[in-house]
């Protein structure tokens, strides 16, 4: 969709990372050494909301047609400010601008051994907060803890202080293999046990204790009917 | 009409291609090609562009690969931070085992596509252009593979020299593919062996995510992939497109292992 007026829009990549919860790692559990992965994940596991994922706060969201459930993941991202010079170092960083909170929806149901194109890179999949909030109006992102309410019911809470990787080292570890510049966003990644929901559903995502952050909210609309085979 | 997007004398410039060795810029000037730096060939958008690129298109690959062909199409996303002009250079990392080229042609979208039909999907194509999509293998893991670390490194992906318009290009499924290593051939391939061809692409796409004019979709590579070192100059041609030029130089350090 067209970018709306006064409101946050990337101007960027949007970058998302599997696993970064220790219970969605735990989930996984044994099955991480299994076929078809063999050995657990050693660099952070990314994969990219296209623009096309793009949704507005307050916009509608559909689902595709001949489906009917999709796992809400509530995160925050990280937006990317200008690259800055070390001091005393030959090479630049990137910093934190603004953080921002994101619906990374998915279509259920998809494994984690293809690039995930298909299931989350679906139109509007990618609901965005409609403020960045500055780092010093933030607070630490350890302390951050997202509540998800489905049509008012609270349906997840969220505590960012059990991460596999640390805002601050997602960002130096994904650095490292790639630069990520002024205006990328990258997602903190998504909790273990994402609520489902359907056509119909009104999703709200919140930062407890954080009004700047504002109120996430999208809700989801049935798609098209299946054409006819 | 061959277009380039070029760095010359302090600015940067749309030219067209003028005879073999020349470029006229958009302001009728004529500059010589090597008196140049080429950029990637795409018009700037206002958006970040969406890059796709398939994995296990050519049967022959896949097969190299010790893959079976894929049912449905084995796709990936990248970011433009990824994308490198013609005669650029591209780094190979220190200690890297396997790094190779991936010889590619490129379509590139030129109308807002959404519930293509394949039989209409060359109307919403306005040109095509070369990609080398590197891929170094060290860094392969079994997570969203091929993951992020082996295929979106900074200008690991070169493009160019020219993005040609479609109207110039009579059949593009039928276009002879060849990649040289310092002038020895070592991969050659015609689109025709796709297993998912641009119709059935842009069909497949756009029926769940919409392409906007300036997208990209980077179709996969055929047969006889090997590694190369640094100082190799890789040239990756598609026969009426374009020969895509690139150097690899020594990364700096030894990337940690995370």
């Amino acid at each position: 969709m067209n970018a709306p007026t006064g409101t946050f829009w990337p101007v960027g990549t949007v970058y998302g990372c599997l696993l970064n919860f220790r219970r969605e790692w735990q989930h996984m559990g044994e099955r991480m050494a299994r076929a078809p992965h063999q050995a657990p994940p050693r660099a952070p596991v990314l994969y990219v909301k296209t623009a096309n994922t793009w949704s507005a706060s307050g916009a509608g969201i559909a689902l595709p047609a001949g489906s009917d459930a999709v796992l809400v993941g509530a995160s925050v991202a990280m937006v990317l400010g200008p690259r800055h010079w070390v001091s005393g170092a030959d090479q630049t960083m990137p910093s934190v601008g603004a953080y921002v909170l994101v619906n990374d929806l998915e279509l259920p149901g998809t494994t984690y051994f293809r690039p995930p194109v298909r299931s989350r890179c679906v139109d509007g999949f990618l609901g965005l907060g409609a403020h960045g909030v500055a780092p010093d109006q933030a607070a630490d992102p350890a302390q951050f803890v997202l509540e998800v309410r489905i049509n008012g019911d609270l349906r997840q809470t969220i505590r960012f202080d059990d991460l596999v990787r640390d805002a601050a080292t997602l960002l130096r570890d994904v650095d490292g293999f790639m630069s990520l510049r002024a205006g990328d966003l990258l997602l903190l990644g998504c909790e273990a046990d994402r609520p489902l929901a359907r056509a119909g559903d009104h999703v709200e995502i919140a930062m407890a204790g954080r009004a700047a952050f504002g109120v996430l909210s999208n809700t989801l609309l049935a798609g098209p009917a299946l054409e006819a085979a | 009409m061959k277009h380039a997007r070029v760095a010359w004398s302090g600015a940067i410039w749309d030219a067209l291609e003028h005879g073999p060795d020349q470029l006229r810029l958009s302001d009728g000037r004529l500059v010589a090609q090597d008196a140049v730096v080429w950029l990637p060939p795409l018009a700037p958008v206002s958006r970040p562009r969406t890059i796709l690129a398939l994995g296990l298109n050519y049967a022959d690959h896949a097969r190299e690969l010790a893959f079976k062909p894929p049912e449905e199409p084995l796709v990936f996303v990248k970011g433009s931070a990824s994308l490198i002009g013609h005669k650029g250079q591209t780094v190979r990392p220190h200690g890297v085992q396997n790094m190779h080229y991936e010889c590619e042609l490129v379509a590139v979208i030129g109308r807002t596509a959404r519930h293509v039909r394949r039989d209409d999907a060359y109307d919403f194509i306005s040109g095509y252009s070369v990609a080398n999509d590197y891929a170094i293998r060290d860094y392969l893991e079994n997570w969203y593979r091929p993951n992020l670390r082996v295929k979106n490194r900074d200008g690991c992906t070169p493009i160019g020299p020219w993005r040609v318009d479609a109207p110039d290009v009579a059949d593009p499924m039928q276009l002879d593919l060849q990649t040289r290593v310092d002038g020895v051939v070592t991969q050659t391939g015609n689109t025709r062996d796709m297993i998912f061809d641009l119709p059935f692409l842009i069909e497949y796409f756009s029926a769940f995510m919409t392409l906007q004019p300036g997208d990209l979709i980077l179709t996969g590579t055929p047969d006889g992939v090997v590694d190369c070192p640094v100082g190799a100059e890789v040239v990756t041609e598609i026969e009426g497109v374009g020969a895509l030029h690139n150097t690899i130089i020594q990364g700096a350090a030894c990337e940690s292992s995370t």
